[in-house]
């Protein structure tokens, strides 16, 4: 998503974003998995009616896009951009994505689901995100009618989702967690308390960027102020540990942190030719730094975007075309010199 | 939900399990876990094993399977007891009421509980509090029945019957 720059985002220092998403079906039709082609039709115009049927303000910077239409290229940008579920992407029948222009709120439509209302806002700001998210449901089941059952809740394709068919979820940088490896603790914690944690781009943490998913699983018997109340506080507290963990390693030897985070800033500002994996582990140290106040002279909503546009389907768009994969990694090498070039130790 | 082994405390680990070369994921309590020693987060694992138990492991302690039913189908969509088992996905609303008997103890399974708390579709609420009164009078009618007072009755009768004439489906479950 794009940010404001004018005013700090809270909890900035440790959550990149914060997002809701609403799982929603279409009384009267099969799911996904039982509609046939004829009914998915429908269900986009239907859902496409319902969206911009509104006033101007609220249609306003609504985009509709065809899946179809969209070339492999912008369909994984938009995947790296988590607009869209990886899943989305691999099939193109009556398929189709509503994106608001600010990148907030994204509609997915005949995914698992016939709906998946997202709002994505940068920061910790889960209420402001689920308060968006509300409004817009809202205003959709005026239109359209939702599979719904008092007992049962939203009726969803997957029995995970029944019920509120909410997923609450903020990603984490948890340098400090994950470099000390108190961050497995805190994994294992998590899951005895119904909580899903995913490192945010696969399995090694370091090349990942030390980004970490944190979202509920639980999705019946809680209603959604529970859910994000629920998560709010595990963040907080994973959160307030990171802090603590990162003054901690400053303090027992500031020369060797400096060291360390001025290293990776003198990497990426010099390197002719880098991979995703190690833009992303010299990110993560450059974003502590900034943090901490270290490195000055630089926004840390940019380098959360650097964070997205080491990966290659950005990094080609930005460069305006397909790229061989030598290409790339020169290429990246460029942007990541370009958009450190002003920040003064 | 609940814990696979225990089926008495609430889930809290995920537990993985190497048998026979396969990995198998169980949701335990904490107790049940301790047991067991060490664990793992693991939240890759196939759906449909998962929702329904692990048939392998069906014979060993503490492990339920949940008895395959004849051959249901949801008369909506045409889905098949077996196809849910397959892919762990239902396909339309009535689904959840046609295998309502297998779906419930994989919701309590998953969720701890089976109650809706949250978000109620405006059209919905409406719906329901009409059924509620509906309900509500129905009890009062038999009361009254019961007590002979056979105006107050032919008043809540008629009541009844304005209400019934409505009759909808609360937010439309297919
Ligand atoms: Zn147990
Ligand atoms: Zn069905």
């Amino acid at each position: 998503m794009k940010e404001d720059a004018a005013q700090p985002l809270p909890g900035i220092d440790t959550a990149i974003s914060s997002r809701i998403r609403l799982a929603r079906n279409i009384a009267g039709y099969p799911f996904t998995t039982k509609m046939t082609d004829d009914q998915g039709a429908q269900i986009l115009e239907k859902v496409k009616d319902a969206v911009f049927s509104g006033t101007d303000a609220q249609k306003r910077g609504m985009e509709y896009i065809e899946l179809h239409s969209l070339k492999p290229l912008d369909r994984q940008f938009l995947v790296e951009r988590h607009l869209v579920s990886p899943e989305f992407v691999e099939r193109d029948e009556n398929r189709a994505v509503i994106l608001r222009k600010d990148e907030k709120i994204s509609i997915m439509i005949n995914e698992e689901d016939h709906l998946r209302i997202q709002c994505i806002f940068p920061g910790m700001q889960m209420k402001e995100a689920w308060e968006l998210c509300n409004k817009l449901d809202t205003r959709l089941e005026e239109k359209l009618d939702f599979a719904f059952e008092k007992n049962t809740g939203y009726l969803t394709c997957c029995p995970t989702n029944t019920g509120t068919g909410m997923r609450a979820s903020v990603m984490l940088h948890l340098p400090a967690l994950a470099m000390t490896g108190y961050i497995k603790g805190i994994l294992e914690n998590c899951g005895k308390i119904g909580v899903a944690v995913r490192g945010a781009y696969g399995e090694n943490s370091e090349s990942t960027g030390n980004l970490f998913q944190i979202s509920n699983q639980v999705t019946l018997g809680q209603n959604e102020d529970e859910i994000i109340c629920g998560i709010s506080n595990i963040t907080s507290q994973i959160s307030e540990q990171e802090r603590i963990l990162r003054l901690e390693l400053y303090k027992q030897s500031p020369l060797r942190f400096e060291d360390r985070i001025f290293r990776s800033l003198g990497l990426l500002k010099n390197a002719r030719i880098i991979s995703a994996e190690e833009s992303l582990k010299l990110l993560s140290d450059v974003r502590l730094g900034v943090i901490m106040d270290l490195i000055k002279g630089i926004e840390v909503g940019k380098i959360n975007e650097m964070m997205l546009m080491v990966h290659p389907a950005y990094l080609q768009k930005l460069s305006g075309g397909e790229l061989k994969p030598d290409e790339r990694e020169q290429r990246r090498a460029e942007l990541m010199r370009t958009h450190l070039q002003d920040s003064i130790q | 939900m609940l814990c696979q082994q225990c089926q008495k405390r609430e889930a809290s680990v995920h537990f993985t399990q190497i048998i026979n070369g396969n990995k198998a994921v169980m949701y335990l309590c904490s107790q049940c876990a301790e047991k067991k020693g060490h664990f793992v987060i693991s939240p890759q694992l196939n759906l449909g094993d998962f929702l329904w138990g692990f048939p392998g492991l069906a014979q060993s302690e503490g492990f339920t399977t949940v008895k395959k039913p004849d051959e249901v189908c949801c008369d909506f969509c045409g889905l098949s007891i077996d196809e849910f088992r397959k892919t762990g996905k239902l396909g339309c609303g009535n689904c959840y009421k046609a295998f309502d008997e297998s779906l419930n103890p994989i919701l309590r399974r998953l969720h701890g509980g089976v109650q809706h708390t949250g978000k109620v579709p405006k059209k919905a609420a409406e719906c329901i509090r009409e059924m509620n009164e509906l309900e509500g009078l129905r009890k009062q009618l038999s009361e009254a029945i019961n007590n002979e007072e056979y105006e107050q009755a032919a008043e809540l009768r008629d009541r009844i019957r304005v209400l019934e004439s409505s009759d909808k489906q609360c937010g439309g479950a297919i």
